[in-house]
């Protein structure tokens, strides 16, 4: 009875195309989030997904909603808000992380002000995405997005994390730390933008983030963190997907929600620096 | 390892927003000497090894390395600098020490598992290979900087204030061990607080006060009029600083 409830609705055509789709964002996306938390950028991708706006906006108006018009817009104004953020920084002195708030408040802004402006644009479809009408075309760049993502992750995984945890080593060793940072800010614009054709740019980094915050109660180790993060996301997108199917609800905010419901879970109860295991646990012997 | 060349230093300048943190340094590390750098709290010791280590670029004049290569410079930095919380084992940090010959992409060499584990060893760490650094006290974790240190088997080895907070204890264990780096021919340049440990253990000081008020061997060095020229010398500071016209 239970089995019916989760596996009738992925008989349909939509509900399969869509938890393809989530499947491969849940596989790229998450990993990324670790290393964005590990870094102390956590907002990072809460800033780029709404950086890529105006390119999305744009690139709706220069290609007519075609998804990989929207997709290219997308990628291009989150590498300019990204290059564009870290230059400032180095050039001023200051710091990036404020140097992205304001590139992303007037990138957004700008945003808001095309989609507007033209009127031949849903705002509400670019922001909130909509997850169920994924057809084919949106499924293949969120496949092929994902792909390249997690893709050029495993390709500069070790020095990426080894210039997160000692960049000054990296440095006196003659590496390019610098060039893996924005081969990395590059590899988290790519996830975002695919995420946007289901989750909207105001969410798509849902998936990649809360899993990934969630990940440090249920593991101690990087990449044990990975895994449960991957986990997560994906448990999240099929508890996603049903409840909307069942409740009739908005599928993108399902989504993000459920991913919410278990970083609660990991929060109160999870095996790792939770509230339970700091009220419960005796000391052990040694 | 080969016999590493002499360090020179000719008239070495760096700065910190035009403030001199190092300033005028002319002299030589002998190939294979065991330095104590030491002076008041604001001398451009951390610079100057970062300088060294070609973390820090040189304002004015510039440093000889007889053409080693970067990865040839061992830096210990000093232990607060390192994110603790990082989920990384022992093991990983200590294999990092490779990573000169290795590089970003390639696999890590047959022998680099052999010698993470030998360095962990010589720092008295055996089985925390898999163990998280964030269970690490401050005296373990810097042996496992040590370890990574030896693993780089570098014939220079900069070494930040390596005795801050560790046991006396852990300290005369890590020393033991510079002795056996300096014995190996390596030269060792060392930023110390402790000067009996510097007067003790330590053949040549380089006392500096963002400029060097001596270099040589440590009795001579260490004299008291010297220690008091660098106490007065520490506390000059001027707000209204004009562009420096000397030279060393």
């Amino acid at each position: 009875m239970i089995l019916q409830w989760v596996i009738e609705p992925f008989t349909l055509g939509f509900m399969r195309r869509a938890l393809a789709g989530c499947l491969a964002l849940s596989l790229a996306g998450p990993p990324l989030g670790v290393v964005l938390v590990l870094r102390r950028m956590s907002l990072t991708s809460d800033v780029l997904q709404h950086g890529i706006l105006p390119g999305v906006a744009l690139g709706a108006l220069a290609g007519g909603l075609s998804l990989w018009a929207m997709g290219l817009g997308g990628v291009l104004a989150g590498l300019a808000v990204a290059l564009l953020a870290g230059w400032l920084a180095r050039a001023s002195g200051g710091r990036e992380d404020s140097q992205l708030a304001g590139v992303y408040l007037v990138a957004l802004a700008l945003g808001v002000t095309i989609v507007s402006a033209t009127r031949g644009v849903d705002l509400a479809h670019l922001l909130f995405g909509s997850v169920m009408a994924v057809d084919d075309s949106a499924l293949l760049l969120m496949a092929a997005a994902a792909s390249a993502a997690l893709l050029g992750l495993a390709v500069i995984w070790r020095p990426l994390v080894l210039e997160s945890f000692d960049p000054g080593f990296l440095r006196a060793l003659g590496g390019h730390g610098g060039a893996w940072h924005l081969a990395f800010m590059a590899l988290v614009v790519l996830c975002v933008v695919g995420g946007f054709a289901a989750l909207g740019t105001l969410m798509s980094v849902g998936l990649m983030m809360l899993p990934a915050v969630a990940a440090r109660h249920f593991a101690a180790d990087l990449s044990g963190q990975v895994r449960a993060a991957v986990a997560l996301a994906l448990l999240a997108s099929v508890a996603g997907l049903l409840v909307s199917y069942h409740a009739d609800l908005p599928a993108g905010p399902a989504i993000v929600l459920s991913a919410g419901v278990l970083w609660t879970a990991g929060l109160l109860a999870g095996p790792r620096e939770s509230l339970r295991a700091r009220m419960w646990r005796p000391h052990l012997r040694g | 390892m080969v016999t590493p060349p002499p360090v020179v230093l000719h008239d070495l300048t760096c700065v910190h927003e035009r403030r001199p943190a190092v300033h005028h340094l002319s002299g030589r590390f002998a190939p294979g000497s065991l330095t104590a750098v030491v002076g008041p709290n604001g001398a451009g010791k951390t610079t100057l090894l970062r300088a060294l280590a070609g973390l820090h670029p040189a304002h004015d004049g510039n440093i000889d390395r007889g053409g080693l290569a970067p990865d040839r410079i061992a830096l210990l930095p000093q232990a607060g600098s390192l994110d603790r919380g990082f989920p990384v084992c022992c093991r990983d940090v200590v294999a990092l020490g490779a990573w000169a010959r290795m590089g970003a992409f390639r696999r890590l060499p047959a022998d680099a598992a052999a010698r993470t584990d030998a360095a962990l060893h010589d720092v008295g760490l055996d089985g925390f290979g898999r163990r998280l650094i964030g269970s690490l006290s401050a005296g373990q974790f810097q042996r496992v900087l040590f370890a990574r240190l030896a693993v780089q088997d570098a014939p220079v080895l900069l070494l930040d204030e390596p005795f801050n907070a560790v046991d006396a204890r852990t300290a005369g264990d890590l020393m033991a061990l510079i002795r056996r780096w300096h014995d190996q021919g390596r030269t060792v340049i060392a930023v110390l607080h402790d000067l009996d440990l510097v007067a003790r253990e330590f053949p040549e000081t380089l006392l500096l006060v963002r400029h060097p008020v001596a270099w040589g061997p440590t009795a001579i060095a260490l004299s008291a009029a010297n220690r008091q020229r660098a106490r007065l010398a520490a506390e000059a500071w001027s707000e209204a600083a004009l562009p420096c016209q000397d030279a060393a």
